[in-house]
């Protein structure tokens, strides 16, 4: 039995470990410093860098974030708190069928609002990939706060502290630790989203410049690059942007658990 | 004899399933009143209904009067967060918040209800262990987490935060249930020195402590309140048969 598990152990481990075998291999070649920071070169041309792929993954991220936290937070408070009402039974519903949806279909929903508007934008992007990321934190955000034990929540209720406050405070520092690995999922998934971004952002070899025009970043850049003709030239920077990709998620990761790490040692709930 | 608290024809239920029948009863000021009682008879819903914590569960519906010096507490327009300040409350497994230090954990009430005067948060700190008679093994180490405690320490700090918002009644819920019999014998004397400040009202599975501790003693049984009046006469003279057979040890 015990064997056995660990076969099936060695088994997942093998497609992640040649997954990063693979693309340090090939992509380490490609990386240096000036690949950092400088434009995107035409494909099959010599020299340049990502840099302005990385600005507008950060940037995207950063704004879809900023949008889809908060309303993914206050929406897993709200079917926690309410779990019984009507309407928290229908959202929960279509909160999981949001979860399932193809990500391309979020990338022609923001086109359809956005981009036949104002035009292809960082905005476009931001909202495709803020409504990707509202399930999965608001789904993560319920099912922790619900993991937060009864005792807790009236202990503070039977010191007077009225039950709105009750949540923010008590009941939401008790479950930060689930709701920001909810929040680090949602991240590192749509950092990596392809399909929306070619609907919404574009892609550009420049560096960014304003909120409403197109914009590079990671994934649509790696995409370009693996499209091209110049294999030689531009699949190793595909392999080389793909390795930046892990390791800014990676970041994310370590942040996360640095800053959510328990104040006295192990937990204690 | 002044009564501090007195509950008039109180019912409660939990969804269709009537969990207290018509209770009436006086509970007098700075005394110990025990409520005993085999498992599932309403003592601890009783308690519940004295601080408003019964209607938070879905479904829990209460009706009566309980009046605090005369005010009824389910009156119309009295919010219950007010009524929690003045009513505290003990539970009976030790639920420190353990993301919070011993000190924070004592004024957490305080705190969670914005305050934030440092001189007055450090009064009430030392006042409150003080008076849960934990200052002395703690006073080096407010800055631990009030989980590291044991859990006869653990239940003394559930005290203090209870005393730190200045409570005039406080409800225990068998305080002691989850505790070693030394833990328990602390909780004991201090429930005694509580009572002269505070009213208690503790909630208890087990006769000796009742008669240890308390003044009086109401006896429950199937959500009734059968026998209620001074400790003493109710373990020595009980007026009902169903009374001396539950403290004879012949059910429950």
């Amino acid at each position: 039995m015990v064997s056995l598990a660990y076969l099936a152990l060695i088994a997942a481990l093998i497609p992640l470990a040649s997954i990063l075998v693979e693309t340090i291999l090939r992509g380490l070649s490609a990386v240096s410093f000036s690949f950092f920071l400088e434009e995107i070169p035409p494909l099959g041309e010599p020299g340049g860098g990502i840099g302005p792929a990385i600005q507008g993954t950060l940037i995207v991220v950063a704004l879809a974030s900023s949008i889809g936290v908060p309303v993914g937070v206050f929406s897993g408070i709200y079917l926690a708190e309410f779990r019984h009402a009507r309407i928290a039974t229908v959202a929960r519903f279509l909160n999981d069928v949001l979860t399932n949806v193809p990500s391309i279909v979020l990338g022609i929903f923001g086109w359809t609002l956005v981009v036949v508007a104002i035009g292809w934008s960082v905005i476009a992007g931001a909202i495709a990939l803020a409504i990707m990321m509202i399930p999965i934190v608001t789904r993560t955000t319920e099912e922790a706060i619900r993991l937060v034990p009864a005792t807790m929540r009236e202990a503070a209720i039977a010191l007077g502290v009225p039950r709105w406050k009750t949540t923010l405070t008590v009941v939401l520092s008790s479950a930060k630790k689930g709701i920001a690995t909810g929040i680090l999922l949602s991240v590192a998934r749509i950092s990596g989203e392809t399909a929306p971004l070619l609907l919404t952002i574009l892609g550009s070899r420049f560096w960014f410049s304003g909120f409403t025009q197109p914009t590079a970043a990671l994934p649509v850049t790696v995409f370009n690059f693996s499209q091209s003709p110049f294999r030689l030239v531009d699949w190793p920077r595909a392999w080389g942007a793909s390795l930046i990709l892990i390791f800014i998620i990676l970041i994310i990761n370590i942040i996360v658990r640095y800053a959510t790490r328990e104040k006295y040692g192990a937990s204690n709930i | 004899m002044i009564y501090k608290i007195d509950i008039e024809n109180l019912n409660a239920w939990f969804g269709s399933k009537q969990v207290l029948r018509d209770i009436t009863m006086k509970i007098k000021e700075n005394m110990v009143t025990a409520i005993i009682g085999p498992s599932g008879c309403g003592k601890t819903t009783l308690i519940r209904c004295l601080n408003r914590m019964h209607e938070l569960i879905p479904g829990a519906r209460v009706t009566g009067r309980v009046l605090l010096d005369g005010g009824d507490i389910y009156g119309e327009g009295v919010d219950p967060v007010t009524v929690r300040r003045k009513i505290g409350m003990v539970f009976q497994k030790p639920n420190p918040f353990p993301m919070m230090s011993i000190y924070d954990n004592t004024v957490a009430g305080l705190k969670l209800n914005g305050v934030s005067d440092k001189h007055r948060l450090d009064e009430t700190v030392e006042k409150s262990l003080k008076a849960a008679h934990l200052w002395d093994e703690v006073k080096a180490d407010l800055e631990k987490s009030g989980a590291s405690l044991s859990g006869g320490q653990q239940q003394r700090l559930c005290i203090a935060r209870a005393l730190a918002i200045e409570p005039e009644v406080i409800l225990m819920d068998e305080p002691t249930s989850a505790l070693d019999p030394t833990a328990a014998s602390k909780i004991e004397q201090l429930i005694r020195v509580l009572a002269q400040d505070y009213t208690v009202i503790i909630v208890t599975h087990n006769m000796q402590q009742a008669a240890r501790v308390s003044d009086c003693t109401a006896f429950l049984y199937l959500g009734k309140l059968v026998e209620y009046g001074s400790t003493k006469d109710l373990f020595e003279n009980p007026k009902s048969e169903l009374t001396e057979k539950y403290i004879t040890g012949e059910f429950g």
